[in-house]
């Protein structure tokens, strides 16, 4: 099974020190236009990303933390293509997400936590020949795929099933699958863990973990659960105010405190020690 | 080893469709009800023409064949491009619910997977009358029918249904600007329609001088159908034009793609 | 009785922020008011006198009818209350201890003032200053036409709220709602004045329902109603107390068949 699955640290760099996800100085700033006045509109400019550098391996597995409005899923949406940055250079496995959209869709795989990439009306397998069609996935390839995730994640019992009559647990596993079946280089999820019960969060952080193990995909995962950057990231990037406020190795953000606290004073705006990674 | 061309844009387009199609298909007996009910407002459009004639032989000079052409050309024009590009209408509610940003997300063009969204085989239903309307026309006329003319005719629909398409595109792309815009531009391609069901004359010599400038649709369908019926040019623009219709709709198709890539290039700049 | 006024009166407001919808509908609105005023002006230029009309009676019809459609909620193929069928939202409302239909008809009330402030006006003004649109100067027709506007509004209400509630056994209601709406734009008199329809069609569709909601209660402003008044008075609240009566038939069955089968 093992092996029919590409390792990605090799195909996709060309030396092994060549960060897969690199961004130097990204910026972006939203204007936003107001009324002042009858005739007058007033422009406020917001800048929700500020200069942020990242530089992440081939196989990584990256906690991406932060309080809400920190720059997070702007983050994301630019390293994702959604947004164009306003500055700075970015490149993801060896793509602009601006310039190659397209091209960079094909190699990125995306798991939103409170939204789902599958289609609402249809059966969670008609989702997936869709994504294999769209994504020119290899029949072969899409098989053996699909039958690993079905058995990994157990999703035999309600692949006939429409994605409106799941669960939520359900279609978390469904919206996984739908990412990874073309075997993504990179692989975002934001906030997969949301409002699953104990069990699921369990199952979907051991698969996550044996995912990156097995396939070298790097992982870039955006959560405000502790317990889920406790179990899964070696490194953890903190923003906050569009600003890198940490970026380094889990242990040492946590030294001997517990996570939680550490997490509470970051979000609350208290500076850390030891910021660059 | 991986194929690295994208999925081309019209495959990736009838993929959809036919998922969506499927999906609607769930809904088997409101399918059949809604479909019924554009199959009936079709059929009252044409209802209407019929009673106005029953009071008199022409209207604006066009006999009663003449107007059900007129009629049935841009209805199954607009019918063809409903059909096909009217998904466009859910790009405001994507915006705003935030699910444009999956449509981002794939390896398919924006544009193929938004004009497939919420297709439903109910829009077929409103296809029939129009066809009815211009075969019943179409033996009511009293022409002599020449190559030429069965070529302009089929050209009538054809860049009519392109034109239209491309009105349906750039209503869309003002839904990137302002959401109720939307309305105001629904309304420009409605009403093109609506005011091309009959003779332009109907508007007076200055009025629809200007919407035959103004409305690309009437030049598309009204002054090639005067060619097609024989009729003198009520307001006496020069004859070439009636054959200038495939030049408006293609330079329209590209002003829609155009604006399509920018309204697109606009939302990744802004974020909405 | 204050429940539904407050809940009118709610509702109403919420209808009156709308302003920019409104305002792209009194657009559309007037230029659809346009082109049928066009089409009638060919029309009446030929025959210029039609069923005891001449061409001022029809454009004023035209411009007259696009400022109704809003408040009458002609093209209003699905309410609130169909949504809310379907999801299930509904069990709570038919707990409330208010009367389930005056319930929906206070807040359809609001609507239907709210979109009357904001959207009937302009396109009766546009028509004025533009067309030979002639507004009658005796008050007497003015509350005719006003009761009469009354009974087709209560009319449609009716109809809408029918048409809704089938949605308690099909789960879905839309496709007879647009089907009932389809016939209503007809039947109405949106496309043609009932009045010019001729023969068995035109006998036809002057007796049902939607017939009170437009045709009578402009004819009656026009002064051109046959029978007058007090046949339009007669007619149109026969409709609608049949129509309303029928609808609280069917909420009673609607709120049997949910209890038993426990929402």
């Amino acid at each position: 099974m093992t092996e029919s699955i590409e390792r990605h640290n090799e195909a996709d760099t060309s030396s092994g020190a060549e960060p897969i996800i690199l961004a130097e100085g990204l910026t972006k700033t939203f204007t936003a236009h107001k009324r002042a006045g009858l005739l007058r509109r007033e422009r406020s400019e917001f800048t929700a990303v500020d200069h942020i550098d990242l530089r992440v391996a081939p196989g990584e597995l990256v906690g991406y933390i932060g309080p809400n409005g920190a720059g997070k899923s702007t983050t994301i949406k630019m390293l994702t293509g959604i947004l164009t940055p306003t500055s700075g250079r970015l490149r993801v496995a060896g793509f602009e997400p601006q310039r190659d959209r397209v091209r960079l869709a094909r190699r990125i795989g995306v798991v939103f936590g409170q939204r789902t990439t599958l289609w609402w009306d249809l059966p969670l397998k008609d989702s997936f020949t869709l994504l294999q069609r769209l994504y020119k996935i290899p029949p072969a390839k899409y098989a053996a795929n699909l039958d690993y995730y079905i058995e990994a994640l157990d999703l035999g019992p309600f692949l006939d099933r429409p994605v409106r009559q799941l669960s939520l647990g359900q279609r978390m596993r469904g919206d996984i699958t739908a990412a990874l079946l073309h075997d993504p280089a990179v692989v975002y999820l934001d906030e997969p863990t949301i409002g699953l019960d104990v069990v699921s969060k369990h199952a979907v952080r051991e698969f996550l973990r044996d995912l990156n193990q097995r396939t070298g995909a790097t992982i870039l995962l955006t959560t405000h659960d502790t317990d889920d950057i406790e179990r899964l990231c070696s490194r953890v990037v903190a923003i906050d105010h569009g600003r890198v406020a940490y970026d380094g190795p889990l242990d040492e953000l946590r030294a001997d405190r517990d996570l939680e606290t550490v997490v509470r004073e970051l979000y609350t705006g208290r500076s850390l020690v030891d910021t660059t990674g | 080893m991986v194929d690295e061309r994208p999925l081309f844009g019209p495959r990736a387009y009838l993929l959809l469709v036919r998922m969506w199609s499927r999906s609607a298909s769930q809904y088997r007996v409101s399918l059949a009800f809604t479909g019924f009910a554009q199959m009936l407002v079709a059929s009252f459009d044409l209802i209407s023409i019929a009673v106005i004639y029953t009071h008199v032989q022409t209207l604006a000079g066009f006999t009663f064949a003449e107007t059900l052409y007129l009629y049935g050309t841009t209805r199954l024009a607009f019918a063809a491009s409903d059909l096909v590009a009217s998904g466009i209408e859910s790009v405001a509610d994507s915006i705003r619910l935030g699910t444009f940003d999956l449509v981002l997300i794939r390896p398919v063009s924006t544009l193929a997977q938004v004009l497939a969204d919420q297709f439903t085989p109910k829009r077929f239903g409103k296809l029939i009358p129009a066809v009815v309307t211009l075969v019943w026309a179409l033996t009511e006329l009293p022409l002599h029918w020449t190559p030429a003319k069965v070529a302009v005719a089929v050209v009538t629909v054809l860049t009519g249904f392109v034109l239209y398409c491309s009105l349906w595109v750039l209503s869309g792309c003002i839904s990137f600007i302002a959401v109720d815009a939307r309305e105001v531009a629904n309304t420009f391609t409605y009403g093109s329609e609506y005011a091309t069901e009959y003779p332009l004359t109907i508007f007076g010599r200055p009025l629809g001088l200007a919407l035959t400038f103004v409305l690309p649709v009437a030049f598309v369908t009204w002054q090639p159908s005067l060619y097609v019926l024989g009729h003198a040019d009520p307001f006496g623009l020069p004859g070439f034009l009636r054959f200038a219709s495939p030049v408006i709709a293609a330079l329209l198709a590209g002003l829609a793609a155009l604006a399509w890539r920018g309204s697109v290039r606009r939302y990744r700049s802004t974020g909405s | 009785m204050r429940v539904y006024l407050t809940a009118a009166r709610l509702s109403l407001r919420r209808y009156l922020t709308y302003r920019s919808s409104a305002a792209a509908g009194v657009v559309t609105n007037t230029i659809f008011g346009c082109i049928r005023a066009y089409v009638l002006v060919a029309l009446w230029k030929e025959r210029p006198e039609i069923a005891g009309w001449d061409l001022s009676d029809a454009v004023t019809y035209a411009f007259v009818t696009q400022g109704l459609i809003s408040p009458m909620g002609i093209f209003l193929s699905n309410t609130e209350l169909g949504p809310r069928i379907r999801s299930g939202d509904v069990a709570v409302d038919l707990y409330r201890p208010v009367d389930f239909q005056a319930w929906w008809l206070s807040l359809d009330v609001g609507r239907a003032i709210g979109n009357g402030i904001l959207r009937s006006a302009p396109p009766v003004l546009f028509g004025l200053v533009f067309f030979p649109v002639r507004l009658p100067a005796e008050p007497v027709r003015w509350l005719e036409f006003a009761a009469c506007c009354v009974i087709g509004y209560a009319i449609s209400f009716a109809l809408r709220y029918t048409a809704s509630l089938v949605a308690f056994w099909t789960m879905d209601e839309r496709g007879i709602a647009t089907i009932i709406s389809t016939a209503g734009m007809f039947c109405s008199g949106m496309l043609l004045p009932l009045t010019i329809m001729p023969g068995a069609l035109g006998t036809v569709v002057q007796h049902t329902p939607w017939a009170a909601v437009l045709q009578m209660p402009i004819n009656v402003l026009l002064g051109t109603q046959s029978g007058g008044f007090g046949y339009a008075l007669a007619f149109g609240s026969l409709w609608a107390l049949l129509l309303l009566g029928f609808g609280r038939l069917l909420t009673s069955s609607a709120r049997r068949k949910v209890v038993v089968q426990g929402g």
